[in-house]
Order: structure tokens, then sequence, then C-alpha cells
């Protein structure tokens, strides 16, 4: 069967370089997914979990906005950083959540609310995925 | 003249000189070599990063993007000034420093208003004492350079120009071209400069793709990481630079060491020689004299 090349990197590490049979990518207008035989193809990403299937399991990566590019069963994601779920940390994670949160609520002019808001998103979406590896 | 246990001590000091230089330049050495890998591992996201931007360059005819646009008046001038933390690295710093400077003076003299945004210590300091603005200064930071900290700064450089109060915005670097060449850099990071363009000149692939959003509201996205993956770069160059910098600094001072130290022990072996002399005159003298 033919499969699928996906490469995740962000400016620090190449995160991923596999041969998979699926991928599904978190779009800027919604999630899509790629089989082999996709056409060209180059999106946004949001923030949010990206996952693939290879050898009959689906795992999940994070990743945190940024580029999608498909072409000659090639899948490159450009992202800011991108975590595989094994990698995340949660502690970590759970703590901006917290720090988010307080900034929100506080509702104060001077707190740039776009902001917290996406580390707010950025947080949930690699709590979400916990255990899902 | 100098006594011999005097000498003695010079030696033993420069000794100890060209010890830590030899220490630092290996350290130095070390440093460069992570800098160096940190560079490789950017690579793939950059190369990636132009061949998208060229093909969407090529696509886009006047892509009307507020960071595309340059300002009919320039008010302010805002400078990003990317030096090391640490000195002892030859005149590295002080070359990009005095490239910053010469060029804020001379917007200046245009009576422009200058800004600096400083990551590193070095030029936060010489900028702080000619009492130029700083929006923000990263200090202490070029040790655990990532890309969330050039992104900081490229956000706060985007946040202040979309805001009206940057028109322009220069960014001053260490390119590290190789070990023996560090030459200081300035870049117009602000507005950008026909983004893709000159990769746009490259035929355009044969591929035809799918863009999701369209190709503007790609650039949209594509726009303000190209001026974060800018001061990436920037920040990885200059601090392989800074390394490279201090290991030639350190061999330089290393190498000087040996020669005080050749020069000293000559001057010790004289002045022993020359007291031995003066004592066997005594002795002669003192024979002779008994003699008499």
């Amino acid at each position: 069967m033919a499969s699928l090349q996906l490469d995740i990197v962000t400016p620090d590490q190449l995160v991923l370089s596999r041969a998979v049979d699926y991928v599904g990518a978190p779009g800027l207008e919604g999630e899509f997914g790629v089989l082999p035989g996709h056409i060209p193809f180059i999106s946004a990403l949001a923030i949010g979990a990206l996952h693939y299937k290879a050898e009959g399991k689906t795992r999940y990566v994070f990743v945190s906005g940024g580029f999608a590019e498909v072409s000659d069963d090639k899948v490159t994601i450009l992202a800011e950083s991108a975590e595989t779920a094994e990698n995340i940390d949660f502690a970590r994670a759970e703590k901006a959540r917290k720090r988010a949160e307080e900034r929100l609520a506080q509702k104060n002019e001077a707190v740039n609310n776009i902001r917290a808001e996406s580390s707010l998103r950025r947080a949930l979406v690699r709590l979400n995925l916990q255990g899902k590896n | 003249m100098a006594s011999l246990k005097d000498v003695k001590i010079k030696i033993g000091g420069v000794k100890k000189t060209k010890q830590i230089t030899k220490a630092m330049n290996m350290v130095a050495s070390a440093k460069l070599r992570g800098a160096q890998q940190r560079i490789e591992r950017f690579r793939p996201y950059a190369d990636k990063f132009f061949d998208m931007l060229g093909d969407l360059g090529g696509q886009s005819e006047d892509a009307a993007h507020p960071l595309l646009a340059a300002r009919d008046e320039v008010k302010t001038t805002g400078i990003v000034l990317a030096t090391s933390d640490r000195g002892l690295a030859g005149s590295f710093n002080v070359n990009i420093i005095t490239a910053a400077l010469k060029f804020a003076q001379s917007k200046k003299a245009e009576g422009k208003d200058v800004k600096f945004y400083c990551v590193g210590k070095k030029g936060r300091d010489a900028v702080r004492k000619l009492g130029y603005e700083i929006p923000t200064a990263l200090v202490g930071q070029m040790n655990a350079l990532d890309f969330g900290m050039a992104a900081s700064v490229g956000n706060r450089v985007m946040e202040d120009f979309l805001g009206g109060s940057l028109d322009e915005v220069f960014m001053f670097y260490g390119e590290f071209i190789s070990l023996a060449k560090q030459p200081p850099v300035s870049l117009p990071l602000l507005p950008i400069a026909s983004a893709g363009k000159e990769e746009g000149d490259v035929p355009a692939k044969a591929k035809d793709y799918i863009y999701e959003p369209a190709v503007d509201g790609l650039l949209a996205e594509l726009l303000p990481r190209f001026v974060k993956v800018q001061v990436y770069r920037g920040l990885l160059d200059t601090s392989a630079s800074e390394h490279a910098a201090r290991m030639a600094a350190m061999d330089n001072a290393t190498r000087n060491c040996d020669e005080m130290v050749g020069a000293l022990t000559l001057l010790y072996n004289k002045t022993r020689q020359a007291a031995i002399t003066t004592e066997l005159i005594d002795i002669v003298g003192g024979v002779e004299a008994l003699k008499g």
C-alpha cells in the first residue's frame, strides 16, 4: 500500500519523520485529512492536535499553528513548536493553563487578551493529549 | 630594576592567566559547536519556509498586508540590536554596537526618533549609556536561545510597527561567515521588502497548489512568521559569531601569554646573571684589597 512521508519540523528541531498511512491536521478553516495520492495542497494550521495512522495505530502530535504542505505523497508540517504526545510536559501545560485563566479572569486592560487566550488554547490542547499515545 | 622575586611572581601570574584563556578558548569552541548545530537544525525549517514563501510570493501580485506597507513619512526608527551577554570576545560586540550607533546617529541627524530593542547585555549597556529609548531588552538569555525568544522580540516589534509607534525596523547582528570572519550586518526587518520576490523570480513550480485559506490569507499568516524567522536567524548567527570571536580572542591571548612568559624569563635570567656578576666583582674586589 502506498504511504505518506510525514515530516514535522520546528525551528529548533526535526520533531518527526516517518512513513504513515493517514494524516489528520487542524487546518485554520477546519480539520482536514490526507491520504496517499492527495493533490498538492498548502494550508495554515490552527493550534491543535495533529494525528496520524501508522502500523494500525493512531498517534497524536501537538502543533502550535504553522503550515502544512502536501505534495507528491509528502506531508511537511512547519510549526513554531510541536511535540509528540509522549513528549509533552503536562505539568508545565497545567501551570500555563492556570496562569492563562487567571489572566483572563482579571479582565485587565493591560493584559493582552488575545495572547492569553491563545496560550490557554495551547495549554488545553496539550492537556487533552495526556495519555493519548 | 625589578628584583628576581618580582619577576618570578610576574611569570607565575602570566602563566595562570594563560591557563584561564586556554580554558575559555576550549569552552568557546564547545559552545560554538552547539551554536552551529542549532543553525543546522534550523536549516530544514528555514529552507522549507522560504520555499513556501517563494511559491506564494509568485502567486500573489500585490498582497496588501500592513507589514508590507512602507510608510510615506518615517518618524521613528526601531533598531533590534543583537549582541552577546559577555565580553572578552575581542572587538565583536564593539563592532556591532558601533555600526548600530552610527546608523542611529545618521537617523537622528535626519530628525527621526530612534528606539532600541536589545538582545544581549553588552548592547543594552552601551545604548543605555547614550540615553536612547529601550522599549525592551532581553538580557542574560543568549545562552538559552530558542525560537520563543526570537518570537517574543518579533512580536513586540511588529506590535509597535502596526500600532504606529515605529515606522521602520532594522536589525543589527554579527553574521557568522567563518571562524575568522563575523562582520556586523544590518538587515531591514520592517516593512518587509517585497518578501519572497527574489525567490519569486525562479520560474513557478509546475505544481498547482490548492491554498487554504486563499493566497492572501496564507500570506497574512506567513509574513509575521517571516519576521520571526529573520530575527531567529540573526540571533543564531550572533550566538555562533560570539563564540567564534571569543575563540579567536582567547587564542590570541594565549599566544601573547606565551610571548610574555618568554620575555619575562629572559629578563629573569638577565637579572640573575647581573646579580651573580655583581657578587663576583665584590668578592674579587675584596680579595684584591686583602692582597694589598
